[in-house]
């Protein structure tokens, strides 16, 4: 795909990149600045795709992150900096990667002050939970830690006052928009909510992490 | 197949190799030798590629027996090299005979020191690197006594100059700091401070970053950042206003605004400047 407008026909743009918004991060590196969320991951699909295509010359990361992508160890920054006035990334370049199903247990220690604060029964909460499809905006904290967006902003839970010293892999957690799941076990202060069986997490797997950036997830109560 | 036996792991002793690469996006940090070049010549001394898998000291050195013959050389922190009880050198190639312990010193200078063994440490790779990742725990985990470290087998040996030139660790580390990509957050006044100011390297350092202590550098603006990603040799600047220069465990992802990038070239003295050394960044505009 190219770089063209109406390369996705009935998809419209996200939006240019206001040259403003490409920042450079010592030699190697750019860092690109967005509104949000959407734009991320459009512009995230669509740096994929070029790479893939060859037009980025040699780039050795891309990281998306909450309101950035980073392209690090690029060999030419200039030319993709140029490049990238001219991109118009779509919404389409964003939906990628197949549905994947976590399975996940209802029990979590923080469910039910997760359902207090949405005003709601713990029944009614894990509904809420497995209503829509998530997407992994980007990883961070661990590696395989996704950070899953797509519950509605009104579902927005502060982290634990006190962060746990040790919550298990596994652990299904909320914790302001995001929705993450533990691979390995380590400290957290995310609202616990249920637990998956699913590994999230093998270095011998290609790609090693299951819930990497651009993945659509849904989750489903699963019984004990 | 050889092997080297670990009989006192020092300190902190760790596989290394360049790193791993392609996987920022899952959230897992680089690792890899803090001092790269010292790493390589290493390797280049005993006939390796240059991306082998060596040992990685910090301070205190590491005494290994080997099972099998093997060859082995020594850079990056100075520190005296014994071979069965007798002195050998240091920054050249070295044969330990099967049953021979060879003992890295204590480090005279500098902090990192690099072991490379002909054939490298063969340990099983990870996401395509065979580092020790102290920060994500990937890899293997720092030596302990008893360890016992699989050696591949050695390419054939071929003569290669005697003399690899290896810096001395810096009494003064001096850091070029590329402005940005956050330099915004700072008034050109702190940023300008920053450089003329003295820093020195603390004692909290580690394989994460390398914390200088000084004069804050005081925000323009209040607020918070999102997480975004980092690279390495960024210099954030957490709320404490003490600069943090980011080496090769650090995290993918970080809240603290960045306020310029070393270059990799000043990294590798900053993997051997010792607690205490001053520091001085040196800010670099435009591009």
């Amino acid at each position: 795909m190219t770089a063209g407008a109406g390369a996705a026909g009935a998809v419209p743009p996200v939006g240019a990149i206001p040259a403003g918004a490409v920042r450079r991060a010592g030699d190697r590196a750019l860092l690109v600045e967005l509104p949000g969320t959407a734009e991320v991951a459009a512009l995230y699909g669509w740096l994929r795709e070029q790479r893939e295509a060859g037009a980025l010359g040699e780039v050795g990361e891309l990281v998306p992150a909450a309101r950035t992508v980073l392209l690090d160890g690029v060999a030419d920054v200039d030319a993709v900096a140029r490049l990238l006035r001219t991109a118009r990334p779509t919404a389409a370049e964003a939906a990628r990667g197949p549905l994947l199903e976590v399975p996940t247990v209802y029990d979590g220690a923080d469910l039910a002050e997760v359902a207090a604060l949405w005003g709601v029964s713990e029944e009614a909460a894990v509904r809420i939970h497995t209503g829509p499809e998530y997407t992994v905006a980007f990883c961070g904290f661990a590696p395989g830690f996704g950070y899953l967006t797509g519950l509605p902003a009104r579902y927005e839970v502060p982290r634990r006052a006190t962060p746990r010293s040790s919550v298990p892999a596994g652990s299904v957690a909320l914790a302001g928009p995001y929705t993450g799941v533990y691979p390995h076990p380590s400290p957290g202060g995310w609202q616990l909510v249920g637990r998956t069986a699913l590994p999230l997490w093998d270095t011998d797997r290609d790609p090693p992490a299951l819930l990497a950036p651009g993945a659509r997830v849904r989750f489903t109560a699963a019984r004990a | 197949m050889s092997e080297l036996v670990v009989v006192r792991p020092g300190p902190l002793t760790t596989v290394q190799d360049l790193g791993r690469y392609g996987v920022a996006h899952l959230g897992v940090p680089r690792a890899g030798a803090l001092d790269e070049p010292a790493l390589r010549a290493a390797n280049r001394l005993v006939g390796n590629e240059p991306g082998a898998a060596g040992l990685e000291t910090t301070l205190g050195g590491v005494a290994l027996r080997a099972v099998g013959r093997v060859l082995v050389a020594v850079t990056g922190a100075p520190a005296p090299v014994r071979v069965g009880g007798r002195a050998a050198a240091w920054g050249a190639p070295v044969v330990v005979p099967d049953g021979a312990v060879v003992e890295v010193g204590a480090a005279t200078d500098g902090v990192r020191g690099y072991l490379a063994v002909a054939g490298g440490v063969a340990v099983p790779p990870v996401l395509g690197s065979r580092s020790a990742d102290l920060l994500a725990g990937l890899g293997p985990a720092p030596l302990t006594a008893g360890d016992r470290l699989p050696v591949g087998t050695p390419p054939p040996y071929r003569a290669r100059p005697e003399l690899v030139p290896l810096p001395a660790p810096p009494a003064e580390l001096v850091l070029r700091l590329r402005l940005g990509p956050r330099a915004d957050w700072f008034s050109p006044d702190a940023v300008a401070r920053l450089g003329r100011d003295g820093y020195r390297v603390s004692s909290t350092s580690n394989r994460v970053g390398l914390r200088t202590e000084g004069p804050p550098v005081a925000r323009a603006r209040g607020g918070e950042l999102p997480s975004e990603g980092m690279v390495l040799g960024a210099v954030q600047i957490p709320p404490d206003g003490q600069p943090v220069v980011f080496l090769a465990d650090h995290p993918t992802t970080g809240g603290y605004p960045v306020v310029g990038v070393v270059p990799a070239a000043d990294l590798a003295a900053a993997a051997q400047a010792r607690p205490g050394t001053p520091v001085r960044f040196v800010p670099l505009r435009g591009h």
